[in-house]
């Protein structure tokens, strides 16, 4: 399939099929996935092409669900398992960190676990109470576990393929208010793996860092400040773990000014500790103290508030601001 | 003295006073509700009823995020809280609006949570009823903790704690029944078993010969009921609440009942059942058969439905009214209530907030 126009829900839909085609002992299960396809649909007419032995309903258990995903890669499947949305993983929370996540480090190597545990992630979409959530700082403090979020179209693709190809557990995060933004793509193109990060914008002044939901955020700010005569470079992390600090490091010592900009509560989270290594790595070619752009240090709020929680051009464009300008 | 079986099992069929047409099936071990209380039950079928429904136009309308509605699982609903005595609390879901609303919380504060303006709309103390719980089968364990402090401080108090079929199958569930049978917790499981659990159908989710029969294993018993029988939900959770009450431990009670309509507005139904199905269901109606049953017994007559109707109308009016009205919730409220006492850094981000807010005005 060259050239055509996909959502992200479609291309991710596809990566799926593609995969399923590709390798038989890959599996498809959680709730809702069959029939319905899923809430997102992001499983839809996968039980119709493969049978209810590769994509399936199971009882409505999240630890179970991630557990026999552990039994099933012990036993040469490829599960690929979906939470239904992001706060609705926490019950699997055991079996992520205190298997999935320990696994080959325990066994010496021996036992490997390549799985992905797919969810729908952040918010964005007006959804009530644990419908949204930005759980990425759990999985990725947690050592053994590989932690992606795309932000485009392509990506979506790509790295869902990758992620099954994987032969360790990956945290696949879709950013779910991304779910239905379109781009004309051409799925055969090979975008860079796991673990790379990529300039989406070339820039001179300031380099804005942001990752999965946050992205087209942070290219919108790009856009105003480059009309405002001010050249912002961004960067898409793309994998969170392993980390691409090549990348991020080499365009920050390009412009010398950066912001990183997350919907996740700041405190402890993903954005502090890439702000922590860009300037353990950085520190000589920094004009100014690296700035946040996070949500707040609160739970997820309710559909009316949601806007204060999400990082927005201004508040972006007014830390670039704040970034010690010579001629300010 | 009875077997193991005997106690532990439930009625080899749901237990039924009324059948869909009304007519009065005696049963051996579960008595006929009061006549007055049936004729309130009636009236609280129908506000029920009128709440879903008006719930379902304002979702369409856009003033409430979502709504899942339990049309058809009215008397579950109702039944759950008529039992409760004024000190018992009740552990609903997001999908008991009519429960909490039965319960004496105002309908729009019932509905703040779906609406989107925060969390829980209603105090949980004011009316004894726990915040509507989302993920699911959480709240069983807390309806068993707030039943043990219950015991510890001397109380007589029953919880009612409601779940629904596919919610049987996370571990909270196996968890909570389990530690209210150590601790014997006055607690009430009530499984409205409404056969599907978004797209997944009941078989799905266990094979057990029904919800029922889930106790056994932890040495809970066990009944069912006919989930559209008011009377017969009555007496079968009547029973139960005044077994925990007595002392006797808790007891888990699965209600057969059907969703009539989609999961929540956002849920396409035609995806995954076929729409012969529910038309049987829409026959099997909670509201028709007490109705009728009602009224050959001369305890309901045209003049007291207009009543009942009209009523049932103030009350969907208010509610109308209640969610129209455009709110603002004050956006301090996000870091108002995280902490008793407000960190440095959460003083520091409302004053971040409020200065961008004035500088939006300005
Ligand atoms: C832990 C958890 N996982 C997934 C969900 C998403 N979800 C919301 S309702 C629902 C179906 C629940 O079915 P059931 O327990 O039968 O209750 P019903 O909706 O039929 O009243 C699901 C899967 C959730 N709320 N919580």
């Amino acid at each position: 399939m060259t050239h055509a126009k996909l959502s992200m829900g479609q291309a991710l839909n596809q990566a799926l099929r593609d995969a399923m085609r590709a390798d038989d002992t890959v599996l498809m299960f959680g709730e809702d996935v069959g029939a319905l396809g899923g809430v997102f649909r992001i499983t839809d007419g996968l039980t119709a092409e493969f049978g209810e032995d590769r994509c399936f309903d199971t009882p409505l258990a999240e630890s179970g669900i991630v557990g026999m995903a552990v039994g099933l890669a012990m036993n040469g499947m490829r599960p690929v398992v979906e939470m239904q949305f992001d706060a609705f993983g926490y019950p699997a929370f055991e079996q992520v960190v205190s298997h999935v996540a320990k696994m080959r480090n325990r066994t010496r190597g021996r036992v490997t676990l390549p799985l992905v545990i797919r969810m729908p992630y952040a918010g964005g979409i007006g959804g009530v109470e644990h419908h949204c959530d930005s759980s990425e700082s759990y999985y990725a403090h947690t050592p053994g576990l590989t932690v992606v979020a795309p932000a485009t179209v392509a990506d979506a693709y790509t790295l869902l393929r990758r992620a099954i190809e994987y032969p360790d557990p990956v945290i696949f995060l879709e950013p779910k208010k991304l779910y239905w933004a379109k781009d004309e793509v051409d799925l055969t193109e090979d975008q860079p793996g796991i673990g790379t990060a990529v300039v989406r914008r070339e820039g001179t002044d300031a380099t804005l860092i942001a990752y999965g939901p946050a992205v087209p955020i942070a290219l919108e700010a790009a856009e105003v400040a480059a009309a405002e005569g001010r050249q912002l470079q961004v960067v898409d992390l793309r994998s969170i773990v392993p980390f691409d600090d090549e990348t991020v490091c080499a365009a920050v010592r390009s412009t010398g000014r950066a912001v990183v900009v997350a919907e996740a509560s700041g405190f402890a989270s993903v954005s502090s500790e890439i702000v922590a290594r860009v300037t353990e790595r950085c520190f000589h070619s920094l004009a100014a103290p690296i700035r946040r752009v996070t949500g707040f240090d609160i739970p997820y709020p309710p559909p009316h508030l949601e806007r204060h929680q999400l990082p927005s051009v201004n508040r972006i464009l007014d830390a670039v601001d704040d970034l010690q300008w010579e001629d300010a | 003295m009875t077997t193991v079986e005997e106690h532990l099992l439930p009625s080899a069929e749901p237990v039924r006073l009324l059948d869909e047409h009304g007519v009065r099936h005696v049963h051996p071990r579960y008595p006929m509700p009061a006549a007055d209380v049936l004729v309130d039950g009636y009236a609280q079928l129908v506000t029920g009823r009128r709440i879903n429904d008006q719930a379902g136009a304002l979702v369409r309308q856009g003033r409430l995020a979502v709504y899942p509605s339990s049309h058809g699982q009215e008397a579950c609903q109702l039944a759950a809280t008529m039992v409760l005595a004024e000190d018992d609390w009740l552990f609903p879901t997001y999908r008991d609006t009519v429960s909490i609303v039965s319960r004496g919380v105002d309908p729009v504060e019932t509905l703040t949570l779906l609406r989107g303006d925060w969390h829980s709309g209603y105090d949980p103390y004011a009316h004894k009823v726990a915040p509507q719980a989302t993920p699911l089968a959480t709240q069983l364990i807390h309806a068993v903790g707030v039943a043990h402090a219950a015991r510890l401080k001397g109380e007589d108090t029953v919880v009612m704690a409601l779940c629904g079929d596919g919610a049987t199958s996370e571990g909270d569930f196996h968890e909570a029944v389990n530690f209210a049978a150590v601790f014997k917790a006055p607690v009430v499981f009530f499984i409205q078993n409404n056969e599907y659990a978004i797209s997944v159908p009941l078989a799905r989710q266990t094979v057990a010969p029904s919800l029922a029969h889930k106790g056994i294993g932890y040495g809970v018993p066990g009944e069912r009921a006919d989930g559209n029988d008011l009377a017969g939900l009555l007496a079968v959770l009547g029973e139960a609440v005044r077994r925990a009450r007595a002392g006797e431990g808790p007891q888990l009670v699965e209600a057969h009942t059907y969703r009539v309509q989609a999961h929540t507005n956002a849920d396409d139904a035609a995806r995954y059942r076929d729409e012969a199905e529910v038309k049987p269901w829409l026959e099997r109606d909670p509201i028709k058969r007490l109705d009728a049953y009602l009224t050959a017994e001369g305890l309901l007559d045209d003049q007291r439905k207009q009543e009942v109707a009209e009523a049932a109308g103030r009350v969907a009016e208010e509610l109308r009214v209640g969610l129209m009205a455009d709110v603002s919730p004050d956006p301090a409220e996000l870091f108002r209530h995280l902490y008793a006492t407000p960190t440095p850094q959460l003083r520091e981000q409302a004053a971040f907030l409020q200065d961008e807010l004035d500088r939006e005005e300005a």
